[in-house]
């Protein structure tokens, strides 16, 4: 069984690898698929791992596009001239600056997105069940709004940031394998945090919290550390996915709540929620679905994906990890005796 | 920061504009009175959170929009809107609903926020994304040598609004259904042993609320406008009045429906128009956190 494990691991690092060279042509398709898995993945930890269900993940996303941003260009030039130029001007930068100013930005984006989780998470934690969720959405909806009011930062407008210097397609495998990167340690980071003592205890959260508290698990702290691990790597793909578009503005790329702020919650429960491979598994079969409709249905893409959400919730919450668990207990260790399985058939 | 401080200073200077946006804002707010009361008791009668609230309203200003297109006159509109959408509130029921109650709360949050996608662009994709709203041709009263402008349709507007809560506050309180209901949201269970047949009650309690959003949608178009992807702000309003609130406290909505439409006419006066939506959501924010820092003082949390 390990062997058969390893081989698998294998197997999909390999074709990460070769994903890319092997179908040029969706090369942005694909940078977009590890975004959703890494939006799925961190809002597990919360949502189905610590039994915390966010609607302002999303909040995350924009925050670290806007560090980002606003790093890599404070760093050559001032930020209000730059902004109030909108995209024209004579703004250059060179390589050293570009890639210096997308390390520092990505990585700035992260941080700053962690420490402002915890002071969000510090005020919303005492909410429980729906209150947190809308808390959360309110959370994101306005920050979209405040920003989209601060001229400092290019308003409504948004900002534009410089052009990938180079082979535009280097451009496109450059940014997947910079999307895969993230994507790849936040699942081996979440595969070795539910192993942890660490993941017990927030699967204790989500159990029972009154119990976990009178237990000496000192639940508050649990709920920050887990929300700022997760708003981490939320933030590194903000700030990613806003060099990588170019040019962004608040309220339907940055804090797009309607869109990929639900989109994440939709993968989770399509995969399976609080389990490790559901939320990856829920991004593929998501982002398939969503290519799919916006091809083929178009006009009628948002109204198919309503359906699915409402499908999706109403029918089939447990996902298809909860499906092939309660199906095919023995892949995942469980021992189920004869007599049981006679009954439940 | 200096527009601030003269949009203030404005407010002193000519006390008559205070007037005139606690006017606007009590006509504002009684509107999200409507669609808040409707919240609070699908909310507290079979806890279903319904994202898609502001989304019925829209569409019950659509179909006092569509009959007036075709001939009808407006005033017309919100009666056939609210029997209108009392249909489609209790097909949303039976289709979705009827499954999410006995589910977790975020269960039934998140299949209306689906529903609420999906109405919205149905009704993009039948109305196109124009704004709309319709004229009655009435007159504009004057008061101040000009100052305070009071449209009649409005006055009409906030009149009808406020005969339909009447109307729903005396059924509630005095119908045998009325009734049933209330017996429902204290213990379903209890209820149910009683001979209340609470499936239908469910059912009939969806499609009030259904309805009543319409019927405030139909006001709305003849006051204000209208559009597909307005509902979710009204959703947020009808959240922040129904958390301030409290359930079943049907003054309680009433006071905060009204107070939160001044607030926001406030707002928007002082900031700008352009933070007219964000007030909104701040001010749930505002309403969470001090109910939070309320129930911590009892070392209890918000659930």
């Amino acid at each position: 069984m390990a062997k058969n494990k390893t081989i698998l691991y294998a197997a999909i690092l390999a074709f990460t690898f070769i994903a890319p060279f092997a179908f040029p042509a969706f090369g942005t398709q694909l940078a977009t698929l590890w975004l959703m898995i890494i939006v799925a993945l961190t809002w597990d930890m919360t949502g189905g791992q610590m039994g915390y269900n966010s609607l302002g993940n999303i909040f995350f996303y924009g925050t670290g596009m806007y560090v980002a941003a606003l790093i890599s260009i404070g760093m050559v030039y001032d930020i209000g001239d730059y902004t109030n130029a909108a995209g024209g001007g004579i703004y250059k930068f060179t390589d050293l600056q570009y890639f210096g100013g997308l390390a520092l930005g990505v990585l700035g984006a992260g941080l700053f997105c962690s420490v402002v989780a915890v002071v969000i998470g510090y005020l919303t934690f005492g909410l429980r069940g729906p209150y947190f969720a809308i808390g959360t959405l309110g959370v994101a909806i306005a920050a979209g709004e405040l920003v989209s009011n601060w001229d400092w930062v290019g308003g409504g407008q948004g900002i534009a940031l410089p052009v990938y210097p180079g082979d535009l397609d280097t451009g496109k495998i450059f940014f997947y394998f910079l999307f895969a990167a993230v994507g790849v340690s936040t699942f081996l980071f979440a595969k070795w945090l539910y192993g942890t003592r660490f993941g017990a205890a927030i699967n204790a959260i989500r159990d029972d919290e009154e119990k976990a508290d009178a237990m000496g698990i000192h639940t508050l702290r649990y709920k920050l550390y887990t929300w700022a691990m997760a708003a981490f790597f939320v933030g590194l793909a903000g700030g990613i996915s806003a060099f990588q578009l170019i040019h962004f503005e608040p309220l339907e790329s940055a804090y797009q709540t309607i869109n990929l702020g639900i989109f994440m919650v939709v993968c989770v429960l399509l995969g399976g929620k609080g389990t490790l491979w559901g939320p990856v598994i829920g991004a593929i079969l998501f982002h398939l679905f969503k290519e799919v409709t916006w091809n083929y249905l178009l006009g009628w893409q948002w109204v198919a994906l309503g359906a699915l959400i409402v499908v999706t919730v109403v029918y089939f919450q447990d996902g298809v990890m909860g499906y092939l668990m309660h199906r095919y207990p023995e892949l995942f260790g469980i021992k189920v005796d004869e007599k049981t399985r006679e009954e439940v058939a | 920061m200096d527009q601030i401080l003269g949009n203030i200073g404005l407010l002193f200077e000519f006390p008559v504009v205070n007037l005139k946006i606690v006017l606007d804002g009590i006509m504002v707010g009684a509107l999200f009175a409507l669609a808040a009361y409707g919240l609070a008791l699908v909310w507290g009668v079979m806890n279903v959170k319904n994202l898609a609230q502001g989304d019925f309203v829209i569409s019950g200003g659509y179909v006092s929009w569509y009959l007036v297109q075709n001939g009808f006159p407006a005033l017309l509109g919100v009666p056939i809107a609210f029997i209108v959408m009392w249909g489609i509130g209790w097909v949303v029921y039976k289709l979705v609903i009827s499954r999410v109650i006995e589910r977790d709360l975020f269960t039934s949050l998140l299949a209306t926020f689906g529903l609420a996608i999906m109405m919205a662009q149905i009704l993009n994709l039948l109305f196109g994304s124009d704004t709309q709203s319709v004229d009655l041709g009435y007159d504009v009263l004057y008061f101040f040598d000009g100052f305070i402008d009071v449209p009649i349709a409005k006055l009409i507007g906030v009149l009808m609004a406020s005969a339909l809560a009447a109307g729903v506050i005396i059924f509630m309180k005095s119908s045998r259904m009325g009734q049933a209901i209330r017996a429902t949201a204290q213990d379903a269970r209890a209820a149910r042993v009683m001979g209340i047949d609470t499936e239908k009650v469910y059912a009939f309690t969806f499609s009030l609320n259904s309805a009543i959003c319409g019927a405030a949608g139909a006001i709305i178009v003849m006051v204000w406008v209208i559009q597909p992807f307005y509902g979710i702000s009204y959703s947020i309003r009808a959240f922040v009045i129904v958390t301030a609130a409290g359930l079943g406290n049907l003054p309680g909505v009433i006071a905060a429906g009204l107070g939160i439409g001044a607030l926001e006419q406030y707002g928007a006066h002082i900031f700008g128009i352009g933070y007219q939506q964000a007030i909104a959501v701040m001010l749930l924010l505002l309403v969470l956190l001090v109910r939070l820092i309320q129930q911590r003082r009892n070392r209890q949390v918000l659930k």
